[in-house]
């Protein structure tokens, strides 16, 4: 019986050839359109360490001063970033399971092979619990020890890329690299690691490559290589020189704790609590009801606004589309299939039930809904394929679909298609078999 | 012209109009929104720089070693720059205009501690920038008055210092903001510290950092050079000369010193492309759907039209047969037409409307300008009468005799 229904279906297709084009078309583009943009918003979107996101948390202290809010639009936000004497007075608390300090640097690389030419790296200073807590696969060796983040050694860990350029990808660890005229240490290589987003650190550039070369952060006291990234300050308390700026109150240093249920996190806000009232004691945290705030991972990437408005508009002019390009084909159906009514009619009169006629029209509805959505698929490899040209090489890791996405896109353009197609099919089944062999 | 025939033509086949019709208005909606803000985005992007753009190049100098001498780096660079062929000046910066990255500081005209109830001379903030004597020239700059800095004016300075150079070049708009009607040439600008400036020159405009920031056009220049071991370089180059420079500089600067690495010479103009690289993609993006979106409707409309030529053959026939012209066989059809997207772009415009409420809402996107709403309906009226003139053009030649005919 399918069998039939297919070759009837195929007929009735090519019987109204452009009008049945013109159908796969708008269900294709449409599922092409909404398919690009989702596929950019599902992965800027995605969370980035599914497992552990809701333990883990970064975590804001509000250091700031009159005479204006942090944000004077937004007075209700706290700093995002911790300042380095906060920073390193949060890394003593016992409460958490795990806490990290961490800022972003870059020099240059003077590789001890003659062959590899000097390189610019990007760098992250921070502390051994980076590794464990962000779950960091090491390919060779392992993170630094704790002794060495109190001791701030001239070791570094290498990411995967970086020691793919400078050893060829051999186990490095205990070679030396010159990093800005230093002598280093391998004590560990990373094995691939690109969380998207970059969620460790989001601000200037979500989605950008992993830092490459990582050290220990104490050893920057006296090294005083600049910091990355945003840096706020207030107060007239004048700077000179690397120690002041550390001392000081600009906030420049991301902050993470772990913490693994209700209870630990209520006691991490205590503890951030009675922090913040013995530095106000010292005289620090004047404002008057200065708090503390916790985000876990998938806060922080809503807080700090990791998916663009622009992103989220899209989506929803995308949805606006394929809503046009399902009521084109609906009006297009509802035509085709009013063009069938004498036909419907005289199938009726010889016998064809309703149910016969709605699986009719429903089996050729869904090779419109199958072709347009091979066809949308298609056009949404097409369209990430001009989102990654056009966005000058911003989102290249965002514009690939996976499999989930591949199914959504399926599921989508056949319910897409069976919407399309239920209400002109049901009307199509309503016609009494006479009306329309009376005007024969 | 009869409207009650096509009406009552069109009732008997509601469903099929309202379908047209609800498709009409939500591309109105997304066309409207879509082009207000593509035109938002490229009137951002059109903003005058006040900054020489094309003539341009830019560099980036990394120093390493325990020998690297700053200083003497920086000054033996400058020098061989400045004596290249094509060049007309060059200065050392720590960030770029137009960047979207860079640094701002508040800074008042008064030498008062800040207090929010001095409304005579508010704090401001304002992008900062460390340049050297040529620095006006080579980022191409118009002085609107007073002097660029002199020689003896530039020091090297020390990292993470709250230093405040003596003398100040700021922009017209931070005069403004500072100094209100008043000539701010002469007067005292304050840091943060209380370190006072006098400020010595004021340029016409130019942009700072952060595009989009509202007060992008603050900007306050001090002379010195700032602290290594990295430092970027803004060369101005004679017209149409700056590629050659680029790759002059490429190939002999890294000669003169290995302690210090030349990376990245590219021509600024393509930094300026960069800051605007999510506008410029958004404006694509949104056309590229209008331009989809458009097409779909009008094929949709096109199709509609010849099934519906198709369907009343007969019925054309006969009409032609008892007088009607062909004249009015085209008016039949793009009277009907007409009638719907009249309908549809009605409310279209409520929609349009709403979508925009819900993104000034939801996104702090910008009002819709009303000018959008008649010419989005002029738009999709003109769509929906070429759109439906060939079918309407196809059904003017059925042959009267047509209708004597049976199936």
């Amino acid at each position: 019986m399918f069998f039939y229904h297919m070759r009837m279906a195929i007929k009735s297709i090519r019987r109204n050839i452009v009008l049945s084009a013109l159908m796969v078309a708008a269900i294709g583009i449409g599922i092409g359109v909404c398919m690009t943009a989702i596929t950019v918003f599902y992965m800027m979107s995605s969370d980035p360490i599914p497992y552990k996101s809701d333990s883990l948390y970064a975590v804001q202290l509000n250091s700031w001063e009159a005479p204006g809010p942090y944000d004077a639009d937004r007075p209700e936000r706290l700093p995002e970033l911790l300042t380095y004497r906060d920073a390193k007075a949060l890394l003593d608390s016992e409460v958490p399971t795990r806490s990290v300090a961490t800022y972003r640097s870059g020099f240059t690389l003077n590789p001890d092979n003659p062959d590899v030419s000097p390189m610019l790296v990007m760098s992250r200073f921070t502390t051994r619990n980076f590794f464990s807590m962000f779950d960091v696969p090491f390919l060779y060796g392992a993170p630094w020890d704790e002794a060495t983040d109190r001791s701030g050694d001239s070791i570094a860990v290498l990411n995967y890329s970086i020691n793919e350029e400078v050893f060829g990808g051999e186990n490095s660890v205990g070679r030396t690299v010159e990093l800005a005229g230093r002598e280093f240490t391998v004590v560990g290589v990373m094995d691939r690691w690109e969380p998207v987003p970059k969620f460790y650190a989001v601000f200037n550039g979500a989605f950008e490559e992993a830092e490459e070369v990582f050290m220990p952060m104490l050893l920057n006291e006296s090294w005083e290589r600049q910091n990355y990234g945003n840096t706020n300050c207030w107060g007239d308390t004048p700077m000179n020189g690397f120690r002041d700026f550390l001392d000081s109150e600009c906030t420049w240093v991301e902050f993470w704790v772990e913490l693994n249920d209700a209870e630990q996190k209520s006691r991490y806000q205590d503890w951030l609590a009675g922090y913040i009232a013995e530095q106000k004691r010292l005289g620090r945290f004047p404002i008057e009801n200065a708090g503390a705030e916790v985000h876990d991972v998938n806060e922080w990437m809503d807080y700090n606004e990791v998916v663009s408005a622009d992103f989220r508009v899209l989506v929803g002019l995308a949805f606006m589309f394929l809503a046009v390009c399902l009521l084109n084909t609906v009006a297009l159906l509802l035509a085709k299939f009013s063009g069938n009514a004498a036909r419907v009619g005289l199938r009726r009169a010889l016998g064809a039930s309703k149910a016969m006629i709605f699986r009719q029209n429903l089996v050729e509805v869904g090779v419109i809904g199958i072709a347009g959505s091979l066809l949308g698929l298609g056009l949404a490899w097409l369209g990430l394929q001009g989102v990654r040209s056009i966005n000058l090489g911003h989102y290249d890791r965002l514009v690939q679909m996976d499999a989930n996405l591949v199914l959504f896109a399926v599921a989508i353009s056949l319910l897409s298609a069976i919407i399309a197609g239920l209400y002109p099919t049901w009307r199509i089944c309503q016609i009494p078999p006479a009306t329309h062999l009376k005007t024969q | 012209m009869e409207i009650r025939p096509i009406l009552s033509a069109m009732l008997r086949n509601k469903t099929g109009a309202v379908l047209v019709v609800l498709q009409i208005a939500l591309t109105m909606a997304v066309v409207v929104n879509a082009s207000f803000i593509i035109n938002q985005r490229l009137e951002k992007m059109n903003r005058d720089t006040g900054i020489d753009v094309d003539n341009i190049l830019i560099f980036q100098s990394w120093g390493f070693g325990d020998d690297y001498n700053h200083e003497a780096s920086i000054t033996r660079d400058i020098e061989y720059i400045r004596s290249m062929p094509g060049v007309i000046a060059v200065t050392p910066t720590r960030s770029l205009p137009v960047s979207n990255s860079g640094s701002a500081n508040d800074f008042r005209a008064t030498a008062e501690r800040f207090d929010e109830n001095n409304v005579e001379y508010p704090s401001v903030n304002a992008n900062t920038y460390v340049w050297n004597e040529q620095g006006i020239d080579a980022v191409g700059v118009k002085l609107a008055a007073g002097r660029s800095f002199y020689a003896e004016e530039v020091q090297f300075r020390e990292s993470r210092s709250s230093e405040f150079a003596p003398v100040t070049i700021i922009t017209k708009d931070l005069a403004i903001k500072m100094f209100g009607t008043e000539d701010a040439l002469g007067k005292t600008v304050y840091d943060f510290f209380g370190n006072a400036a006098e400020v010595v020159g004021i340029i016409e405009h130019m942009q700072g950092a952060w595009i989009d920031w509202d007060e992008l056009t603050n900007v306050i220049i001090s002379p010195g050079v700032s602290a290594g071991p990295f430092i970027r370089f803004m060369v101005r180059t004679e017209a149409g000369r700056r590629d050659e420079l680029i790759a002059a500089i490429e190939e002999q600067l890294p000669k003169l010193d290995r302690g210090r690495m030349i990376r990245r010479v590219e021509p600024f103009s393509d930094v300026v492309r960069h800051a605007y690289s999510r506008d410029h993609s958004m404006t694509i993006l949104l056309l590229s759907t209008i331009i989809l979106l458009v097409s779909i409707t009008s094929l949709g409309i096109i199709g509609l039209a010849s099934f519906a030529v198709r369907q009343r053959t007969k019925q054309i026939g006969t009409r032609r047969a008892v007088g009607a012209t062909r004249m009015d066989i085209v008016r039949y059809f793009m009277m009907e037409n007409w009638l719907v997207t009249t309908i549809g772009v009605v409310l279209g415009s409520i929609l349009a409307l709403a979508f925009n409420v819900w993104l000034v809402d939801t996104y702090a996107l910008d009002k819709l300008d009303w000018h959008y709403i008649p010419l989005g309906m002029l738009a999709l009226w003109v769509l929906g009468q070429v759109a439906v003139l060939m079918p309407a053009m196809r059904a003017s030649t059925i042959a009267p005799a047509v209708a004597t005919r049976t199936v």
